[in-house]
């Protein structure tokens, strides 16, 4: 655990266009960098956590909720990271258990029970792997969580406002729109997990996460990620900056989508999970050999 | 003690576990069975279908050789051989550039990528079928693997054949970055569609599965089913024991360790896969035709719920 709670190194005002992949990862870690909480606090009211997953327990590590947003009701989903090692230790240091996505999966039901959107916060290093999570299964979490966001009948909002760790991340993250603050990372496997395989050295992590390409830039321009949140001064430094920005830019984007796809109308669903379908349908950089001879590059998803 | 020197990683022998099985005595004729250290006549374990006489231990296939075993013979017809991947990060690392890398395997494989998808019969029933090769970088899931499957879904989609998918792989493919972790939404996406139209997904776990196959698209199938002793998990044993320091009870992770913990639904013997499948295709036959009666019935309630909102 000590290597993913590296933070340290990053200084003050660094010209954003002059920080590497690896000065991102630290800031994304950063532990005064807001969490789930924080934001809830700062845009939301009246939030009601709902606690459980009705078969083993409730993981503090993965929160959710309703709560008031923009004047309508919201589900609030998200991973929840410590602010100091003792809050950590309570927050499994973010890494949710199958308990975690197993109470997001109950929660997104609830949600479409009701006819209310989603929003989710994005913020872990990773699914815990621990022996008791293999024992309760959590793969299979992981992948009922995925496929019920997938075939949601209302629509979500997903913002990466930290650490976007691999499944444990994606689990969550299927939605409508995926925004991403400029300083957070969404990759496939840690950095340091990343160069441990391949470079057989897990100290090689920031060479690795530079040719992994896990910026909100990168996988902005891969198609991936639908708008990068600017954080002009890095969100540990100023918070509420932060956290008003991404307000902004997360409630243009549900209006959008809650206008395009209304909760509620039966109509809707068809269209909005044909949409959804599409959208990560797309995903992927392969070539083609059609049968008349012409190579398609298929690598772009936006100018498809 | 045992612990200490079990810790010094960097000082393991390179070849691991995972590459015994291939370890192959003079000449091929022989063969030792990782599971018992027994010596096998090579010819004999073939005909056994590559499973130990002696203890049962499953060798791991190839993905050919698995369709062989699966299917009636000659009735395979493969499906987009010309999915090809890239190298869309330009991905280095100190063995060399990914595309290089993709190059060499495919060369020393004979496949073109991870996963092998095409239409065939069981025991004269159609199925489309998507299998992956361990020997194809262990059969990580990147940009190919998910279009091929997702295509593969789409024509059982557009035809009602169920999908048998075999797994087996060591999870997301690193060199491709988000492009693979997005495969497991977008795999999973498909199967939902899948799942609509009451189309049956029979998934077959074999040694090893892990990472981001097991977290997705295999483990949401309508079947599970499990070779015994395979290898099936999340995170890897070494990762499990590096992280949280804990020795791993006996049997953790296997084929019969999942169902004991209700995460697979039967474990299968190689010998009766077939048989296996056979039975459980027809038992979903004649509800599958009724789902395709209903699916048209409940599209017309569908398009006047529609109608009866826009009046509002």
């Amino acid at each position: 655990m000590t290597e993913t709670m590296d933070t340290a190194g990053v200084e003050a005002g660094t010209s954003p266009l002059s920080r590497s992949a690896w000065d991102r990862v630290k800031l994304a870690r950063h532990p005064d960098r807001p969490h789930t909480l924080d934001y809830v606090r700062e845009l939301m009211t009246d939030f009601v956590e709902l606690h459980g997953d009705r078969t083993f327990g409730d993981d503090r590590a993965l929160i959710g909720g309703l709560a008031k947003f923009d004047g309508m009701t919201v589900m609030v989903i998200g991973h929840q990271k410590g602010g100091n090692t003792k809050e950590n230790l309570a927050r499994n240091f973010g890494m949710p258990r199958p308990e975690g996505y197993r109470k997001a999966v109950r929660l997104l039901h609830h949600a479409e029970k009701f006819a209310i959107p989603v929003v989710l916060l994005i913020d872990t290093p990773a699914a815990d792997p621990g022996i008791g999570s293999e024992e309760r299964g959590q793969a299979t979490a992981i992948a009922e969580s995925l496929l019920t966001m997938a075939d949601l009948s209302v629509p979500s909002v997903a913002v990466v406002i930290g650490e976007g760790g691999s499944g444990g991340a994606l689990a969550i993250s299927v939605a409508d729109r995926i925004l991403m603050l400029e300083n957070a990372v969404y990759a496939v496997a840690s950095p340091e997990a990343c160069a441990a395989i391949l470079w057989k050295d897990s100290a090689r992590a920031p060479e690795a996460a530079e040719t992994m390409r896990i910026t909100a830039d990168d996988l902005y321009g891969f198609g991936i990620v639908d708008e990068i949140i600017p954080e002009l001064i890095p969100a540990s430094e100023r918070p509420r900056e932060a956290i008003a920005t991404t307000g902004q830019v997360l409630r243009r984007h549900l209006h959008e989508v809650v206008t395009a796809f209304p909760p509620g109308s039966v109509a809707s669903i068809g269209p909005l999970r044909e949409a959804r379908y599409r959208k990560f349908r797309r995903i992927g950089a392969w070539s083609d050999w059609q049968p008349d001879g012409i190579a398609t590059d298929i690598f772009d998803p936006r100018s498809v | 003690m045992r612990d200490f020197f079990h810790r010094r990683g960097k000082f393991r022998p390179l070849v691991t576990d995972d590459d015994r099985p291939e370890q192959q005595i003079p000449e091929d004729l022989w063969t030792k069975c990782p599971g018992c250290q027994e010596l096998l006549y090579s010819k004999e374990l073939e005909r056994n279908l590559h499973v130990c006489p002696k203890c049962d231990h499953h060798f791991r296939l190839r993905a050919r050789d698995r369709i062989a075993l699966l299917v009636d013979p000659a009735s395979f017809a493969e499906w987009d051989i010309d999915v090809l991947p890239k190298d869309p990060l330009r991905f280095v690392d100190p063995s060399g550039p990914y595309d290089r890398k993709l190059a060499q395997t495919q060369s020393r494989s004979g496949e073109p990528e991870a996963l092998i998808t095409g239409g065939a019969t069981i025991d004269g029933r159609r199925v489309g079928l998507a299998v992956c090769d361990f020997a194809f970088l262990g059969a990580s899931m990147g940009s190919v693997f998910g279009e091929k499957l997702v295509r593969a879904i789409e024509r059982c989609l557009a035809d009602g054949v169920a999908l048998v998918t075999v797994s087996s792989s060591g999870g997301a493919r690193m060199h491709e970055g988000l492009f693979s972790l997005m495969q497991m939404a977008k795999t999973v996406a498909a199967f939902a569609q899948l799942g609509h139209e009451r189309i049956p997904h029979i998934a077959l776990l074999v040694d090893p599965c892990y990472g981001g196959v097991t977290a997705s698209y295999a483990t949401v199938a309508d079947v599970i089913m499990a070779e015994p002793g395979a290898l099936i998990g999340f995170a890897g044993p070494r990762v499990i024991e590096q992280i949280t320091k804990q020795k791993l009870p006996a049997g953790f992770q296997t084929a019969e360790f999942l169902l004991e913990h209700g995460m697979v639904d039967l474990i299968v013997e190689r010998s009766n896969l077939r048989p296996s499948l056979a039975r459980l295709l027809d038992l979903y036959a004649p509800l599958h035709h009724q789902a395709r009666v209903d699916g048209r019935s409940e599209a017309v309630a569908f398009a006047t719920a529609g109608a009866e909102d826009r009046r509002d």
